[in-house]
């Protein structure tokens, strides 16, 4: 690539630390991929899985029931209110809103605790259903 | 006088006014697939159970088929249109970029395709009895 010479860069490009925006704008990514992958391929099989027979969907619910499964689904619940929560903070900033330097902080912030607690909430329910 | 195609002119200079169509479908998806995610977590927490008998005839109701198809169809062409920005922003040898979107492309239709027709199979009464 071509580069002007002349043009002025800043002399402490290494020099930065990490801030709530930069930490969701990299986990909307990271989730968005997770999502994209693994929850892709869950969906899948659990269609594919109730459209096979009831074997096939047994040895889904099984995996799907084990501590690792819980674990892939915790992740996966996770990882959709986090995108979710910070793609709609993107709609916000599509719009222009929400650059203001303490603003755009407080609301990613609020992306990483909302998520938790839905997280939580869900899993919670869940929890109730199967032992309440 | 020049020998230039009209092509060659144009060429490197850019979208025309196509630009912001992947970005405006991304945002169009966003917002189907919420909805449509809301509507599956909503349903299946007032289920009587996850189990087999119940989710098959659950997604035998054309109310549950149509909206886990719409599902399928915005879900899927969601990630294809994310993961492409995200190939073309860490993919940087252009063979290897192509190469992956390709592959991304074939991959996503191929799955959709695969689940659209498991939701079809037990839509329309093809899949086994429990």
């Amino acid at each position: 690539m071509a580069t002007n010479p002349t043009r002025p860069l800043s002399p402490h490009l290494s020099i930065w630390r990490w801030g709530p925006n930069m930490l969701v704008s990299i986990l909307h990514r990271v989730t968005g991929s997770g999502l994209a992958t693994i929850g892709m391929i869950v969906l899948v099989w659990w269609l594919a899985a109730a459209a096979a027979g009831p074997e096939a969907y047994a040895s889904f619910t099984g995996w799907a029931t084990s501590w690792y499964g819980i674990v892939v689904g915790v992740g996966l619940s996770w990882a959709f209110f986090q995108h979710m929560l910070s793609g709609l903070r993107h709609f916000v900033m599509d719009i222009g809103a929400g650059y203001e330097l303490e603003r755009n902080k407080f609301w990613a912030n609020m992306t990483l605790v909302g998520a938790l607690l839905l997280t939580i909430a869900l899993w919670a329910w869940i929890w109730w259903r199967a032992h309440g | 006088m020049t020998t230039e195609t009209p092509l060659a002119r144009v060429r490197g200079l850019g979208s025309a006014r196509e630009g912001a169509h992947h970005w405006w479908i991304e945002r169009l998806t966003s917002v189907s697939t919420l909805l449509l995610f809301i509507w599956l977590l909503v349903s299946l927490l007032r289920l009587p159970g996850l189990d087999y008998r119940a989710i098959v005839e659950w997604l035998q109701s054309p109310l549950a088929a149509v909206p886990m198809m719409l599902l399928i169809v915005s879900t899927f062409w969601h990630l294809k249109l994310g993961m492409q920005v995200v190939i073309e922003d860490y993919v940087h040898e252009d063979g290897w970029k192509y190469l992956s979107i390709l592959v991304l492309n074939f991959l996503t239709v191929g799955a959709g395709a695969f689940a659209l027709f498991a939701v079809l199979r037990i839509a329309l009464g093809g899949a086994a009895r429990g």
